[in-house]
C-alpha cells in the first residue's frame, strides 16, 4: 500500500522534470528577448527580466535584413505550399483509390524518400540549378522546397482521401454528373480539413528550412529568415543578443501557431495513412 | 524540358500496362467487369493525375541522386567552368586514407546512436506519463510539440544562450548549487559533443513521444488488467505487455530517428559549425565543407556515397534482427 501511495508523487515529479526540460529553454529565449543589453551581459543571471523592455523587438524589426528576409521566407513558403497542394492533390487521390502493387510501390517510395540522403542530392542539384541560372534565386528555392515537401504531403493527403468512402462517389455518379463534377462537389469539400492541414505542414517545412537555403542563396537580399538569423550570430556577437532573441521569437511564432492548430490533425493524418498503408 | 515531358506519358503508359493484368485478374471476383476501353481510359486518367507529382520528383530528386552517385567517380570541382573527367575509384581510395573523414564518421555514429537511444528512452517515459491520466497533460502536450515546430536555427540560437559560459542559466544554476559554474559547454573539447547531443534529444523527442503515445493508446486495457490480476508488478507489465505490443512501432521510429539524426545538419551547423577542433564535425557538415568551401564536389559526392551505403547497411541489419525476433516470438 505504501508503495502505491508513492507512485503518483513520483510520476508528478517526473512530469515536472520533463516540463522543465522542454519549457525552460523557451522561457529563457522569451525572457532574453525582453532584457536590456546591460542585463544580458551582466554576471547576475535571472530568469525574469528586471523590467519588460520591448526595444529589442523594435531594433530587430528596424534591421532592413530581417524584414526583407522574412518577406522572402513568406514568399517562398506560400509559393511552395500552393505548388505542393496543386501538384499533390490529384496524385494523392489516385494513390488512395488505387489498389495492389501500384499503391504499395507508391507508398513504399514515399517512405523511402523520407530518408533520402540530402547531401548526395544537393551536389548535382546545385550544378543543375546553376546551369539554368536558378541558384541564388528564390524561384530555385521554391522548386527545391516543393520537391522535398511533396512526399510527405502526398502521404498525408492520401490518408485523408482513404477516409472518404468510395460509395459516396459512386452515389454521386449515379445522380448523374461527370467524374470531375463528382470530385469537385463531393470529394473536395470532405477533403478540405485535410487540405488545410497539409498546407500548414508544407508552409512550416518551408518556413523553417535551412540547409537548401544555405547552399543555394548567396546574396543577402535573397536570404530567407533562417539564414539571416544565422548571419546575425556570426557577425555581431554579444552586442546583438537581445535583438537576436527577439528576431528568433518572431521567426518561431508562425511555425508554433500553425503547429498547435495542426497538432491533432497531424497525428491523425499520420495514423490514418499508417493504418491503411 | 519539353522533350522530357512529352516522352514521359508514353513511358508511364507502358509501365502501367504490365501492372494491368493482376488488377484485371482480381476485378472479376469482386466487381462487375469493365470493358477494356474504359479501364484503359481510367488508367490514362490516373497517369495524367499522377504526372505533375512524378515529374518534379524525377527531375529534382531521383535524377540528382543518380547524378550524385556518378559524380563520385569524377574529379569535379565547384568552379565557374566545369571541366571534369572520370577518375574511377580514385576518390574512394583517397577517402579510405582520409583520417579526418573517418573521425567525422565516428563522431556522426556517436551522435546518431546516442541521440536516437536517449530520444527513445526519454520519449517512452513521457509517453507513459501522458498515458496515465495525470494533471498538467494539456500543458505537457503543447510543450512537447513546440520543439518539433521551431526552426532549427532558432533552436540552436536558444541553446547557445542556455550554454553561454558567462551569462548562461546553466552555469548560473551549477554555480548556485556549488558546482563548477564556468564551463564553456560548446567550446570545450570534452563537453561540446554531449552538449550538442542534449539539444538533439530536445528537438527530436516530441515526434517520438507522439508516435509512442499513439501506440500506447492502441494497446487494449484488457491486456493490462489480465496481467495485474496475475499479480504482475508495474515493471513486469511494462516488459511483458507494453513493450511487445509496441515493438513494431519502436522498430520503425528508431530506424527513422537514426537516419534523420545521422543526416542532420542545420542544428549542429548553427550551434558549433563542427567545432571546437572538429569535435562536433558531423559527417554531413564535413561533406558540406568539402563541397562548398574546398570546392571538391566530386570528392564530396564520394563521401556522400560512403555515408549512404553504411547507413543503409546498418539499417538493414537492424530491421532484419527486429523481424527475426518477431518470427521467434511467433514460434514460441
Amino acid at each position: 500500500m505504501t508503495v502505491r501511495s508513492l507512485v503518483r508523487p513520483a510520476q508528478y515529479a517526473a512530469l515536472v522534470c520533463y516540463i522543465l526540460f522542454l519549457g525552460f529553454p523557451l522561457l529563457w529565449l522569451l525572457s532574453a528577448s525582453l532584457k536590456t543589453s546591460a542585463e544580458l551581459n551582466s554576471l547576475t543571471v535571472s530568469l525574469l527580466p528586471r523590467e519588460w523592455h520591448f526595444d529589442n523587438y523594435v531594433q530587430a524589426l528596424a534591421r532592413q535584413g530581417l524584414v526583407r528576409s522574412a518577406w522572402n521566407s513568406l514568399l517562398v513558403a506560400l509559393s511552395s505550399t500552393a505548388l505542393v497542394i496543386l501538384i499533390s492533390l490529384p496524385a494523392a487521390y489516385v494513390l488512395a483509390r488505387l489498389k495492389g502493387l501500384v499503391r504499395a510501390s507508391g507508398i513504399g517510395w514515399i517512405l523511402i524518400s523520407q530518408v533520402f540522403p540530402v547531401i548526395l542530392i544537393i551536389l548535382p542539384l546545385f550544378l543543375v540549378l546553376r546551369t539554368i541560372g536558378l541558384t541564388d534565386s528564390l524561384v530555385g528555392l521554391v522548386l527545391v522546397h516543393t520537391t522535398y515537401t511533396l512526399p510527405f504531403a502526398l502521404w498525408m493527403l492520401q490518408g485523408y482521401v482513404t477516409g472518404i468512402p468510395v460509395d459516396l462517389e459512386e452515389a454521386g455518379a449515379m445522380d448523374g454528373g461527370g467524374r470531375l463534377e463528382v470530385l469537385r462537389r463531393i470529394v473536395l469539400p470532405l477533403l478540405l480539413p485535410g487540405l488545410v492541414a497539409t498546407a500548414m505542414f508544407a508552409f512550416v517545412s518551408s518556413w523553417n528550412e535551412f540547409f537548401f537555403a544555405l547552399v543555394l542563396l548567396q546574396s543577402p537580399e535573397n536570404y530567407t529568415l533562417p539564414i539571416t538569423l544565422k548571419m546575425f550570430i556570426g557577425g555581431e556577437g554579444k552586442v546583438a543578443l537581445g535583438p537576436l532573441a527577439a528576431g528568433s521569437v518572431l521567426a518561431a511564432i508562425p511555425s508554433i501557431v500553425f503547429f498547435s492548430l495542426l497538432q491533432k490533425k497531424l497525428t491523425g493524418g499520420l495514423m490514418a495513412g499508417a493504418v491503411k498503408g | 524540358m519539353r522533350t522530357l515531358s512529352s516522352k514521359d506519358p508514353t513511358k508511364g503508359g507502358r509501365t502501367s500496362s504490365p501492372g494491368g493484368p493482376p488488377t484485371g485478374r482480381r476485378t472479376p471476383g469482386h466487381r462487375r467487369p469493365r470493358p477494356g476501353g474504359m479501364a484503359r481510359n481510367r488508367r490514362r486518367e490516373a497517369a495524367a493525375l499522377v504526372m505533375p507529382s512524378l515529374l518534379p520528383i524525377l527531375v529534382l530528386s531521383v535524377a540528382p541522386l543518380v547524378m550524385g552517385v556518378a559524380l563520385a567517380f569524377t574529379d569535379a570541382r565547384l568552379v565557374r567552368s566545369p571541366d571534369y573527367e572520370l577518375v574511377g575509384f580514385e576518390n574512394f581510395t583517397k577517402l579510405f586514407d582520409n583520417g579526418f573523414f573517418w573521425e567525422s564518421f565516428r563522431i556522426g555514429m556517436v551522435w546518431a546512436v546516442s541521440v536516437t537511444l536517449l530520444q527513445l528512452v526519454a520519449a517512452m517515459g513521457l509517453a507513459l506519463l501522458l498515458n496515465s491520466g495525470l494533471r498538467l497533460q494539456g500543458l505537457t502536450r503543447v510543450l512537447a510539440l513546440i520543439p518539433w515546430a521551431m526552426p532549427p536555427v532558432v533552436v540552436a540560437i536558444m541553446w547557445q544562450m542556455i550554454y553561454s559560459p558567462n551569462a548562461g542559466p546553466l552555469n548560473a544554476v551549477l554555480d548556485g548549487v556549488g558546482l563548477p559554474g564556468d564551463i564553456n559547454w560548446l567550446g570545450d573539447f570534452t563537453t561540446a559533443l554531449p552538449a550538442v547531443i542534449v539539444v538533439g534529444v530536445w528537438v527530436g523527442m516530441p515526434q517520438t513521444t507522439v508516435t509512442l503515445l499513439a501506440g500506447l493508446q492502441q494497446i487494449p486495457d484488457e491486456l493490462h488488467e489480465a496481467a495485474s490480476m496475475d499479480g504482475a508488478s508495474a515493471w513486469r507489465r511494462f516488459v511483458d505487455v507494453t513493450l511487445p505490443s509496441l515493438r513494431p512501432i519502436i522498430a520503425s521510429i528508431t530506424s527513422l530517428n537514426f537516419i534523420w539524426n545521422f543526416n542532420s545538419f542545420s542544428l549542429v551547423y548553427v550551434l558549433t559549425e563542427g567545432g571546437p577542433g572538429g569535435r562536433t564535425m558531423l559527417p554531413m557538415l564535413f561533406t558540406y565543407l568539402e563541397a562548398f568551401k574546398n570546392r571538391n564536389i566530386g570528392y564530396a559526392a564520394a563521401m556522400g556515397v560512403v555515408l549512404v551505403t553504411v547507413v543503409v547497411l546498418l539499417l538493414a541489419l537492424y530491421l532484419w534482427s527486429q523481424f527475426r525476433q518477431d518470427d521467434k516470438g511467433k514460434v514460441r
